[in-house]
């Protein structure tokens, strides 16, 4: 059972601050901060204890979510409570930062007062919630051009409006007020998650796939949703259907809510979807990737006259020439008495730095569509440079994301509702694949 | 107010607001009471009277908020309002009030602790139980485990038990996990109640939800506990959905993740090997998952991925924190204990990199090496010699320090690399290092003596004359005084085993039963930084181990008490006369000493071998196979060479005298003659003893004629 819950911001700032058995001081939380920022680095900070008092804590949105405990509960159930606590305030705030918790305080501790009673968890499902939950979030929207560009000119529908806007997910479930309330949408989001390692021959070392099915949900009724996965969807090695590109993982689950029963034959998911975020299925597919990896990296490493250090990166990105990267970064560590960086990169809007906290060149690239090279040349000053420290060149890292892409190859055949709202719902299919983590040996 | 600011002078307005209409408003007075309630005990009482009221409201949202409110004041004398409104609370329609006054109860009696237990509201709850709505349900088992406590919580027998699990379908995740916790408390009469509770369970070992599938399987392990094949089965099982949970997206959940992980691991190390490529590190992961997954790595070695492994610990070798980087190292060094080799090139090439951090993690990592496998000395030393950046750090030093004292002679600069730290004693501070320079001094002053002599006459005066420490100054005038005792002296005190001699020569940590910590899966004991498991403790000890049997063979350690402790602790169990060699703690020369002058020859022979002609070292080696651990040997061209050995057997242990060229026998001439003493005597011990040693000479004798 759960003591105290309260959440800091990164400065130590008490933001909420609730206690539910009286057994543990106040003093608890400022105990709590000064433990948790006199950490060394390969402490694990998830658990900690003062006295008979259990901190357990995780980070989101750049703040602290505590839960202190006298007991030995089970830290998997209070590490999910604290992340569930982050999603429904993300859902009921629309956003999650210290400044949405701040304005919101009133609305959140709504929440915890109703989602945990006497250190016991009550009920966490926005179906229930959301009756009890009488505060209307109070939305910070910050300034931007973006909502600017979104405007049609003089009304009229430009391209722009007929496409999800980003921030188009990030409001509020809850609004009372029909100006933003009009809306019924929902938008089902297929999140990859890559983590690769290639090794310096350009074998393909590791490859996993962690991926879900999300489903954020604006519609205030509760309709049955199908979602059609592709049909030659197969989990496990045995079971292969048909010819063809099999899209194939190894292990897969689902939320408790999903109906499974046209499942087996039809790749069908039934679901009643609640108000805010869901993960309505989980996979994962360790090993054996369908598609080549999205980046192959051919680097040269030479020592140039003098204290000179060349690096050569020639970047190949594999998607399908229709697919773009986006964010595409990469990290190349270099030696630790490396001083200054002198650059070509092949286009203007790339660029390249030495970060000297890091020991490591940054070189990021905003826009990298499918099938193109390309090549960057980095000349680094390194006193001293022997041929060991060639060594330290390396492993390069990459982070990215990738639209409309999924690795698996998993596709939403269709997405219908029943019964259907005639022309009121919207309904949005997103793919997005992210890196985990890219790493390429040199 | 939740900033931490003292507003409990406005209580009496906030009384006032309470009488509103407007829930959001209630809420929050409602939320100011609660925290000042037990500041003004007196003005609280005041709103009672509107609490109360809304109690009884039509509305069943502010019926529930109303009297959850209530009971969370916390203040002397409130009981007696609230029993009633909890009273007729359980028996309202709405399920929302229902849970509230189930929690109430529970409240109520922690506000007054020293009181009887009310039997007919225990019973109540007890019938609740049964109630349609499953938090309800739930809030009695959790509101009886509260009151009940003294008596050992809620009662869990059999229709109660069969109750809760054919409800576990309908609970929510939260409260699947709370009852199978509780379930623990249940055993089954019999096997088939068990196996049909577990075939019920089956379903939620492979649930998405990571705490309901951590509670089933503590479950299934408890339940099990008779029944091991049933366990593993259920370990392999959940491994699916624990792997899902390591590469969750949630940091703090995958840390949760890795450290049961690990605790699967010591039972069943095999099941995850082939999944080793999970617990690869990314560079996104902060460092304490990261050296989670080196811990998990290394326990995941086989001849398979080997390889693989190393290649990848390697590339985290370099990594810009530096205490990532030498746990990698450290990391590479426990796997060296099985496959050295691989290792040693890893970690020679880390040396050409010459970064201070590095080089002080290798350092230490050969030593810890050397002091598991001494059949790693020579390339270590090698290495070593290779290398001409000295670590800066204290620990490095001191490995390094150490490393040349006890292979000073494999080590062709040691004598110049001692120099150095020689020329720059006045600005070491630490004094740990000092005492290691002083030792290492002595001991490579004994194999190597024309080249140090010098060095270590500086070093002594520098030390006895002018250092403020005590403890280095009475190390240096004992080294002082001992060496004026003669060197053959100084050696027989000074050298002591260079490798573990309890190790052989394949390390496998044995696999422990679940049953070890099947208690504490699920908990967070496992998650702090000390629940991390036996599997670290090697590293770290290894110094420790270095340092201890030094000081044990200068007569400071605790050597002795075990010498004393030892030999009677088996006695209990020795009715199993298991009479096999083991090795023990190692004695030191000065116990060893006055046990063969205290005891009497138990048992003497002429052994039909004659002295093997191999340098000491391998015979050491040699006998440390079969468990027999040398203490010391004459040199080779002694007229009289002599060496003494001891091992364990059967609960005794076995001291012995091995002879050749004794005088008053001529007649076997050449061969060895065998004197052992023995504390408490066992003669079938002697003759085991005998037999093995015979072999082992043999053996040796055979193979070099």
């Amino acid at each position: 059972m759960i003591s105290q819950v309260f959440i800091l911001s990164s400065k130590g700032d008490h933001l909420i601050y609730k206690d539910y058995r009286g057994e543990a001081d106040k003093d608890a939380v400022s105990i709590f901060y000064e433990m948790v920022t006199a950490l060394s680095g390969d402490q694990p900070p998830v658990v900690m204890s003062h006295k008979d008092l259990n901190f357990i804590h995780v980070r989101q949105g750049g703040l602290y979510w505590v839960a202190s405990t006298k007991t030995d509960a089970s830290p998997f159930t209070i590490i999910e409570f604290l992340n569930r606590l982050a999603a429904l305030t993300k859902d009921y705030c629309g956003s999650l930062c210290e400044k949405s918790v701040r304005m919101n305080f009133a609305l959140i501790y709504e929440l915890l007062d109703e989602m945990v009673d006497y250190g016991y968890i009550q009920t966490t499902s926005t179906d229930i919630l959301k009756n009890f939950i009488q505060t209307e979030a109070v939305t910070s929207k910050p300034f931007s051009l973006f909502d600017l560009s979104n405007v049609g000119l003089f009304g009229a529908e430009t391209q722009q409006s007929k496409v999800a806007p980003s921030a188009a997910a990030t409001r509020p479930i809850m609004s009372h007020r029909s100006e933003q309330g009009g809306k019924n949408e929902i938008f089902v989001d297929v999140v990859e998650r890559i983590s690769v390692v290639i090794g310096s021959n350009g074998v393909l070392m590791k490859a996993d796939v962690e991926g879900e099915i999300r489903v954020k949900c604006y519609l205030p009724t509760c309709s049955e949703m199908r979602i059609g996965l592709n049909e030659e969807f197969s989990i496990g090695k045995s079971q292969l259907r048909g010819y063809g590109m099999a899209v194939r993982v190894d292990e897969c689950s689902f939320h408790q809510a999903v109906k499974l029963d046209e499942f087996d034959t039809y790749r069908i998911l039934k679901v009643c979807p609640s108000q805010g975020e869901q993960t309505l299925m989980q996979y994962q597919l360790s090993d054996e990737l369908p598609c080549a990896p999205p980046f192959r990296l051919f680097p040269t490493v030479e020592k140039d006259y003098g204290n000179r250090l060349l690096i050569f990166l020639k970047l190949r990105c594999d998607l399908p020439p229709k697919s773009t990267a986006l964010n595409v970064s990469v990290t190349v560590p270099v030696p630790k008495s490396s001083l200054s960086l002198s650059q070509e990169l092949s286009s203007p809007d790339q660029t390249a730095d030495l970060q000297l906290k890091n020991k490591a060149i940054l070189w990021s690239i905003p826009r990298f569509p499918g099938g193109a090279q390309l090549s960057a040349l980095f000349k680094v000053e390194v006193p001293g440079l022997s041929s060991a420290s060639l060594l330290e060149v390396g492993p390069v890292s990459m982070s990215f994301e990738l639209p409309k892409h999924t690795c698996t190859g998993l596709q939403i055949r269709f997405l219908r509702l029943s019964p259907t709202h005639p022309g009121l719902s919207q309904r949005w299919v997103r793919y997005v694949t992210h890196s985990d983590s890219y790493t390429i040996r040199i | 107010m939740t900033q931490g600011l003292d507003v409990s002078s406005l209580f009496m307005e906030m009384v006032k607001a309470s009488a509103t209409v407007d829930i959001v408003q209630k809420k929050l007075v409602y939320l100011y009471m609660v925290t000042y309630a037990g500041h003004k005990p007196d003005l609280a009482l005041l709103a009672i009277n509107t609490l109360r009221k809304d109690c009884a409201d039509p509305n069943p949202m502010v019926r529930g908020l109303a009297l959850r409110n209530m009971c969370n004041l916390r203040m002397p004398g409130i009981t007696e309002y609230i029993q009633q409104p909890i009273l007729s609370g359980l028996r309202d329609k709405a399920s929302y009030v229902r849970r509230v006054a189930v929690l109430g109860c529970a409240k109520m009696h922690s506000l007054q602790p020293n009181t009887e237990i009310d039997p007919s509201v225990v019973n109540e709850l007890y019938a609740l139980l049964r109630d349609p709505d499953p938090v309800v349900m739930v809030n009695c088992l959790r509101a009886l485990e509260e009151i009940l406590r003294d008596e050992g919580g809620v009662v869990i027998n059999k229709p109660i038990a069969h109750h809760l699990l054919n409800r576990l379908k309908d609970l929510d995740s939260w409260a699947q996990s709370e009852v199978l916790r509780l379930l623990l408390r249940y055993c089954p009469r019999s096997d088939d109640e068990l196996f049909d509770i577990l075939s019920l369970l089956d379903g939620f070992l492979s649930s998405a939800h990571a705490p309901v599938m951590a509670a089933t399987l503590r479950l299934f392990l408890h339940l099990a506990a008779a029944h091991p094949a049933v366990q593993a089965d259920a370990l392999s099982r959940a491994r699916g959905p624990l792997l899902a949970v390591c590469g969750s997206a949630s940091r703090e959940l995958r840390f949760a993740g890795l450290s049961h992980v690990q605790q699967v691991l010591r039972s069943q190390p095999a099941q995850y090997c082939s999944h080793y490529k999970r617990f690869f590190c990314s560079y996104s992961e902060p460092g304490y998952i990261r050296l989670r997954k080196m811990e998990i790595l290394v326990e995941l070695v086989n001849d398979e991925n080997v390889v693989l492994i190393l290649e990848e610990l390697k590339s985290y070798c370099t990594d810009v924190s530096t205490d990532l980087a030498q746990a990698a190292i450290a990391a590479i060094g426990r796997i060296g204990r099985t496959y050295t080799e691989k290792c040693l090139d890893i970690l020679t090439g880390l040396l050409a990199l010459k970064q201070e951090h590095i080089t002080s993690a290798v350092v230490q990592t050969f030593r810890d090496l050397v002091w598991f496998c001494p059949q790693s000395t020579g390339p270590v030393c090698k290495a070593v010699e290779g290398c001409d950046e000295t670590p800066q750090d204290d620990e490095g030093k001191q490995a390094l320090l150490w490393l040349l004292g006890a292979h000073g002679e494999l080590i062709s600069s040691a004598p110049y690399l001692l120099e150095g730290f020689i020329d720059g004693l006045k600005v070491e501070i630490s004094s740990a290092v000092k005492m290691e320079l002083l030792t290492s001094t002595l001991k490579l002053f004994l194999s190597r003596p024309a080249e140090t002599q010098d060095m270590l006459g500086r070093l002594l005066h520098y030390c006895i004359e002018d250092e403020a420490d005590m403890n280095v100054r009475d190390r240096a005038g004992l080294y002082y005084r001992l060496l004026q005792s003669g060197p053959d002296r100084t050696r027989q005190i000074l050298l002591g085993p260079n490798s573990d001699p309890s190790m052989t020569v394949l390390t496998g940590r044995p696999e422990e039963p679940v049953s070890v910590w099947a208690s504490s899966f699920n908990t967070l004991g496992s998650l702090c930084g000390t629940g991390a498991g036996p599997e670290n403790l090697p590293a770290e000890d290894s110094a420790h181990q270095v340092h201890a049997a030094e000081e044990a063979e200068l007569g400071f350690g605790p050597a002795e008490q075990n010498l004393n402790t030892e030999p009677e602790e088996p006695l209990s169990d020795a009715a199993a006369a298991e009479l096999d060699l083991t090795a023990g703690p190692p004695i030191s020369h000065e116990a060893f000493e006055r046990l063969w002058l205290d005891l009497q020859v138990v048992h003497q022979q002429v052994l039909e071998v004659r002295r093997p002609p191999e340098p000491p070292e391998t015979l050491q080696a040699a006998f440390l196979l079969v468990k027999i651990q040398t203490l010391a040997f004459s040199r080779a061209d002694a007229a009289l060479w002599k060496a003494y050995v001891y091992s364990r057997a059967g609960g005794t242990l076995l001291l012995a005298e091995l002879l050749q060229g004794a005088p008053e026998e001529p007649e076997s001439e050449g061969m060895l003659l065998v004197s052992i003493k023995q504390q408490p005597e066992n003669q079938s011990a002697v003759r085991n003893f005998i037999s093995v040693l015979k072999r082992v000479l043999q053996t040796l004798s055979s193979n070099t004629s």
